[in-house]
């Protein structure tokens, strides 16, 4: 099948304008549908009609591109519906194309438009003897998804700076590279057409730092999967292998700006060090290259020994461990290349689809760290007050005992009952106790404890006290003082009855203790404030099928709570005052009153299963409580803010 | 047609690729999964292999062999036009430290005047001058800022200097511009607002400019600022007006603006448009044509509904009761809008194609802003509708963040300029976009400090991290009474050596007596123990040399230099006389591991305001709150003696060091100033001074009038009073429980009273 299409004779050289941005070259009426959409024109081989010389032929590399793009959420067979457009013609290298064929080929293309929404990809820009580091192609408006941008031919915002792809790497086995300190080389240097004026750098650093150094060259011929030791003792090494032997790799300018080697060296875990002046690193935007490698200026590469000695091992196997993060998630191979540039260009069309620097950038798997959502934890002069919640289903004597003692405690904004029984209908609002502070009820419609941690509009505050029905013991002062206490630890859960969990070498699972112990690890939501936004959290984000469990087996939703906070910001709870008996003076332990031991193995049970679910124990233990600044001093009482605590 | 055809393009059939390459006609390829080329190629043979691996590589030797000795010299004759830091910036200035020079004001012109200098460059100038960045010695100075404003070059303007090209061609080091920083707030005048267009050529110096846009900025030189208005404080300033942090936000409006509209010219399209999205009821767009001269000429037929309906809203009370405040273009790229919204925590939808927003290279604005295209105008209300409650939970927190650390002040605005350009340095770090991006922000991390995070208090919690173990004993020794096993400063030692968590034992001798024989100190075993004395000449690299005179005394800040033998996280800072047991030392060391960026100690102190004097009050006094707690018993980060070393404003050193006093609580000002939050008091004891040591200064009146006197100083030099109160203190878990004392982990503290 043979297709022709007209094509414009006049061929002058425009090169591409320079002047784009993304606000005047794309077209975003193009895009208007929710989603990216990217159309690619049928394979197709361009002739001189003359020569019969072909403009480009097809690459392995930009097939797998092609074939990336086609496969992914992107593609779209219909030209109609695409904001962008994927020429077929290959233009990866610039070597490999002939540059007088190709522009007109480009301005052949259906809906080419001089080249508006069309992306091209390119990783070796450039020709003998001056080397652009754009393609010299007119490809007047098109979005450029190049490897070989320095800050001069990159259009911020627009064009996309991609790695320059490496066949050696496909070939590397994928069993994972160990981190560590324990490499041979601090600084390894394979890069064969490194500048001459930098190899003699390098001979004379070697000079001082021989052990250091491991500069290989070429093996002779032309052979790129093997490196050699410099004569007379001329060793051959295996490439790129050998750079697993280097804390640090360098990749350093050469006629062009972009080189395969930094996909190489980070194949290989090396840390890069990258000797190239206003080199545009691969998908800059996003990725925070401060984070996995070393730039140093061109002139300044004397003093590499220096600079790469001075840094800490402790950063070096952050470095590694960012590299290896880095060449996984955006580098590894085409199809990871190719989607990472298309999400960045969605990014820009949809802005709100961005990913922010934190997500692009932070290692989360294995490993502790966290990204705690409430950050904003100064302590602002005014106070809002809290919200008591409480869980009742039938203990309406005990209830309005509990109702009456909150309304006097000065920070109480408002109470919300949270009625749990289907059966039964709350007492009439008329009959509760009159109380100067608003006064809600909320019958739910099934009897679940998540039910308490429901973020109910009626909550107006930032805080929640949520409270147990039959606590009626806790003082004004005590919940006056929770709540100041709070306010200076917003994103901690802060309460009265304590918890701990420990670690049973005998049955080797997790154990949960009620006792009095020098220990803390949870704060029980039966007393306890709490952000609102947590109970959000609780609702709609809790990890695994916790929430349903808890629902189901009517336990250790406080247990729930305290691991989910904890997972989230690594934050210990903190328990207020002395305070341990809730219910009645003659109550030895709360815990015991309402329960057996049959409660108790359930609720270590529960922790052994929320543990296994997040994957780690969350649940940090302190040995700290807060009291009042005064508490137990020997101080004039009506000087004292909070008198009434400390009774057990 | 065909006769005029050069080119043809021919639909290159399927077959050398296989047929499974058709995917154009709807065929699926079958891939087989990702194996060694090598063995691709041993497979080929029964057909399962990936079509591509047949193709070429776009790839070969030819672009990776190495290079002929001449072949360098072509690239590097290539030669480009707009700056960058390489092509246009003198590094070799800045090797050893980053120092900034201003010159001198102008001298008057002919007539006698002085050339006009607004109070906003006034206000850049002093807070450079009065910062650690400054140099009054040109020939030390990696930068130099004009004396010349160049805030506001709008030819119309009352603040536009006239023939500044002549007066930089005056300046002893203008040098075509190398290595000066010109601020700019407004280029370019009516009718069509040039952005470039600055009245002279700044040449080869970096611009600090407001409403920078993505085509006139150049990458990685410049640095976009935000414009700030007339009124913006020197230093200090408002902190953010979020008063509270509710989930969900529930505010009166989802989007709200409220300014002027220019009916023509240019930006004016964007403005005009708005009332469309103005719904009076979550949506208040209200637009007015009432400004300038001539406006009733100029108007169009809305002017009127539109002044009456911009009327009906108030300015504030919009920002404050609004979730998204729409930031549109106005004749330039930026508004004074954009930080008013930042600053009330009105998250801004940014209506102003390609403006590059302030320190963009910096600061990740999609965690507290939201993009909106002026081409897609009418889409506004979708996509803020479409923004999820966490989001803009996380967005308003993210807005206060950035104000506070970067935006408040116009010192903050210079400093942070400054750091930008500093991290381009060949020899300083570069921070990581964590640390810019989150509290306490970039200003007030030092990279030279450490590489890693793991070695700063702040983002611990957020890495998955803990602080190193154990602590290193720092005792501060003023008086130097003779030492013998009852000499409390023994006794101290002796106490320290007993602690499960000391990793070291550092006594600073800044007493006027003899150090004390090795013999005299009671054994330590194998905790290290180091005596420094602290001669008339401070010590460390990075030191300040504060000195009032030849003869200067050492400061007693010298308690708080980095000093190389710390090597553990945690500093417990002691007074020579200090009294306390084991037991707390080691408690108040597991305290401070869970809050590792604050101050975590015994001595409580408050501030308060003291109307009758109209001036800070400082209090030793038993209260309900404590917002100091001395560092003559506390644990404390080494961070911070890192801060206070180098960070400090050598004005508040220099107020210590003359009156010898006052360290302590500087200290805490400057902790509370990074975390904006209070230090932590633990257990009961209030004394912990043994009073038996006479001839403490602690028991000189004017001793205790210095302090008040003080506070109400760092408090000025600060802009503002960073102490913050707190209403409790942590105590064991059991502490005076009614429970056998066995049962207890820190049994010496129930025996400590008040």
């Amino acid at each position: 099948m043979e297709r022709e299409v007209l094509l414009h004779s006049d061929t002058e050289y425009r090169g591409r304008n320079a002047n784009c941005t993304f606000w005047d070259c794309l077209n975003i009426y193009k895009c208007e549908h929710d989603k990216l959409k990217v159309y690619i024109y049928p394979l197709q081989e361009f002739l001189d009609e003359k020569s019969d010389k072909v403009a480009s032929t097809l690459s392995s590399e930009y097939f797998q591109i092609l074939e990336t793009v086609l496969k992914s959420r992107y593609y779209t067979s219909n030209p109609n519906e695409a904001c962008l457009f994927l020429p077929s013609l290959d233009l990866l290298n610039q070597d490999m194309f002939d540059k007088h064929l190709a522009g007109p080929a480009l301005s052949s293309l259906n809906f080419w438009d001089r080249g508006e929404n069309h992306l091209i990809f390119n990783m070796l820009p450039g020709s003998a003897p001056n080397y652009n580091t754009i393609l010299d192609v007119n490809i007047d408006n098109a979005i450029v998804l190049g490897g070989g941008f320095d800050s001069w031919t990159y259009r911020p915002g627009f064009d996309v700076a991609i790695p320059v792809w490496s066949p050696l790497v496909q070939q590397i086995s994928t069993a994972p590279i160990h981190n560590g300190l324990h490499r041979n080389y601090l600084l390894v240097v394979a890069q064969l057409n490194i500048l001459p004026q930098h190899a003699r750098t390098f001979n004379e650093l070697k000079a001082n730092s021989a052990e250091k150094i491991l500069q290989l060259g070429s093996c002779g011929g032309n052979e790129i999967e093997a490196r050699c030791s410099s004569a007379p003792h001329q060793k051959r090494f295996e490439y790129p292998r050998i750079l697993r032997r280097g804390q640090f790799c360098f990749v350093g300018r050469s006629l062009r700006v972009g080189q395969p080697d930094l996909i190489e060296i980070m194949s290989q875990n090396c840390i890069p060090v990258l000797a190239i002046d206003n080199f545009v690193l691969p998908f800059e935007d996003v990725i925070d290259w401060s984070l996995a490698a070393v730039r140093l200026r061109e002139s300044e590469l004397h003093s590499i020994i220096r600079k790469l000695e001075s840094i800490s091992s402790v950063k070096i196997l952050e470095m590694q461990k960012q590299v290896q993060y880095l060449y996984t998630n955006y580098l590894k191979d085409l199809k990871t290349i190719t989607i990472t540039a298309l999400e960045i260009i969605e990014s820009r069309i949809f802005p709100l689809l961005a990913r922010s620097s934190r997500q692009w950038n932070t290692v989360n798997k294995n490993s502790h760290s966290t990204f705690n959502p409430i950050f904003l934890t100064s302590l602002v002069p005014k106070s809002q007050g809290f919200t008591a919640v409480i869980l009742t289903y039938d203990r309406v004597e005990s209830l309005f005992l509990l109702i009456q003692k909150l309304t006097v405690v000065p920070s109480l904004q408002s109470i919300l009952v949270i009625w749990n029984n289907q059966k039964k209908m709350p007492p009439h609002l008329s009959t509760f106790p009159t109380i100067a502070k608003p006064l809600k009820i909320i019958q739910t419609r099934e009897n679940k404890l998540s039910n308490r941690f429901y973020p109910y509009p009626e909550i107006e505050t930032e805080a929640i006290l949520t409270i147990d029905d039959d606590i009626i013991m806790l003082t004004s002062d005590e919940l006056d003082f929770g709540y100041e206490v709070w306010r200076e630890f917003p994103d901690h859960i802060v309460g009265f009855p304590s918890r701990i969990h420990v670690w049973d070498n005998s049955t080797m699972r997790w154990h949960y203790e009620s006792e009095w112990t020098n220990q803390i690890s949870m704060v029980l939501t039966g007393a306890a404030f709490h952000h609102k936004y947590w109970s959000h959290m609780y609702t709609y984000a809790m990890p695994g099928d916790i929430k349903h469990w808890v629902d189901e087996h009517m336990n250790c939703e406080d247990i729930a709570m305290n691991f989910l906070v904890a997972n989230l910001t690594n934050n210990p709870p903190i328990k207020v005052t002395p305070r341990k008996k809730f219910k009645c003076p003659e109550c030895t332990n709360t815990e015991m009153l309402s329960a057996d031991l049959n409660h108790m193995r359930e609720r270590s049970a529960c922790i052994d299963r929320f543990s296994k679910i997040y994957g780690r124990m969350p649940l940090r233990t302190v040995e700290f409580r807060a009291d009042p600044v005064l508490f137990r001093d020997n101080f004039p009482e009506k000087l004292k803010r909070y008198n009434d605590i400390g009774s057990l | 047609m065909q006769a005029k055809k050069r080119y043809i393009l021919v639909f290159v059939s399927c077959a050398f690729l296989a047929i499974s390459f058709c995917y154009f006609g709807g065929y699926r390829l079958k891939v087989a999964p990702n194996r060694p080329r090598r063995a691709q190629h041993e497979s080929a043979k029964d057909g399962g292999i990936q079509p591509y691996a047949q193709l070429p590589s776009f790839i070969s030797f030819e672009q990776r062999k190495p290079l002929a000795n001449e072949s360098s010299a072509a690239i590097a004759a290539s030669k480009k036009n707009a700056c960058r830091m390489e092509s246009c910036f003198d590094f070799t200035k800045c090797y050893d430290q980053f120092l900034v020079y201003v010159y001198p004001p102008e001298p008057l012109n002919s007539l006698g005047a002085a050339p006009p200098s607004s109070a906003n460059y006034q206000k850049i100038l002093t807070a450079i001058q009065e910062s650690r960045y400054h140099t009054s010695d040109p020939a030390a100075a990696c930068l130099f800022v004009l004396g010349i404003d160049t805030l506001d070059r709008d030819s119309l303007s009352d603040d536009y200097v006239r023939n500044v090209p002549s007066r930089l061609a005056r300046l002893p080091h203008w040098n075509n511009g190398r290595n000066h920083i010109i601020f700019n707030l407004y280029s370019g005048t009516w009718p069509d607002y040039a952005e470039h267009s600055l009245g002279f050529d700044a040449g080869e110096a970096i611009l600090a400019k407001a409403s920078m846009s993505v085509l006139q900025m150049r990458h990685g030189f410049d640095v976009s600022i935000p414009l700030f208005h007339k009124q913006f404080p020197l230093r200090a300033g408002a902190t953010g007006s979020v008063q509270s942090n509710n989930f969900p936000a529930n505010k009166k409006y989802l989007l709200a603006f409220k300014g002027k509209r220019y009916v023509h010219g240019i930006g004016s399209e964007t403005r005009n448009s708005l009332f469309h999205l103005h719904n009076g009821r979550d949506m208040v767009m209200v637009t007015t044509c009432r400004h300038g001269k001539s406006w009733r000429e100029l108007q169009d037929n809305r002017c009127d509904e539109d002044n009456r309906e911009y009327d009906r809203y108030d300015y504030e009370t919009l920002l404050q009761n609004s979730t998204f405040c729409l930031v549109p273009r106005g004749r330039r790229l930026g508004s004074f809008r954009f930080l008013e919204a930042l600053q009330a925590g009105c998250i801004p939808v940014l209506l102003s194609n390609a403006w590059v927003l302030p320190f963009e290279s910096k600061i990740d604005w999609k965690q507290a802003a939201i993009w909106a295209d002026e081409r897609l105008l009418l889409q506004v209300p979708d996509i803020v509708r479409s923004i999820s409650a966490e989001r803009i939970f996380a967005l308003r927190q993210q807005t206060q963040v950035l104000w506070e650390r970067y935006f408040g002040s116009i010192e903050k605005i210079v400093f942070t300029t400054f750091e930008i350009i500093r991290e381009r340095l060949p020899d300083y770090p570069v921070r990581s976009n964590l640390i810019w991006n989150s509290s306490p922000g970039a200003l007030l991390t030092l990279p030279t400090f450490a590489d890693s995070s793991r070695f700063m208090p702040f983002l611990l919690n957020a890495m998955g991290m803990e602080p190193r173990h154990n602590y290193t004993a720092v005792i501060y020794v003023q008086i130097g009474a003779a030492l013998g096993p009852n000499a409390a400063l023994y006794k101290l030692v002796r106490t320290i050596t007993k602690s499960q968590f000391v990793d070291r034992i550092l006594v600073l001798w800044a007493a006027d007596r003899p150090l004390p024989l090795k013999k005299r100190w009671p054994p330590t075993f194998h905790i290290p123990l180091h005596v420094i004395a602290l001669g008339g000449s401070s010590r460390g690299a990075a030191t300040p040399t504060v000195q009032t005179g030849a003869e200067a005394r050492p400061s007693i800040s010298q308690r708080f230099l980095p000093y190389d033998e710390i090597q553990t996280d945690a500093v417990l800072s002691l007074d020579e006389d200090a009294i306390l047991n084991t037991d707390e030392l080691d408690f108040a060391y597991t305290v401070w591991r869970d809050f590792p960026e604050r101050i975590v100690g015994y001595p409580a102190r408050a501030h308060f305001w003291d109307d009758s004097k109209n001036a800070w009050g400082y209090t030793s006094k038993w209260t309900n709150y404590y917002s100091i707690v001395l560092t003559g018993a506390a644990f404390y980060h080494r961070y911070y003696n890192y801060l206070y070393t180098n960070w400090l404003s050598l004005l508040l050193l220099k107020t210590v060091q003359q009156s010898s006093n006052c360290e302590d609580i500087l200290m805490n000002l400057l902790v509370s100033h990074v975390t904006r939050k209070p230090p932590i008091k633990v257990t009961q004891r209030k004394g912990y001074k043994d009073r038996e040591t006479g001839r403490s200064p602690w028991n000189d009146p004017d001793h205790f009038i210095q302090r008040q006197s003080c506070l109400n100083t760092f408090a000025a030099v600060f802009g503002y009073m960073p102490l913050i109160r707190s209403n409790l203190r942590m105590d064991p878990m059991l502490y005076r429980d009614p429970v056998s004392n066995l049962r207890k982990k820190y049994r010496q503290i129930e025996l400590v009273g008040s």
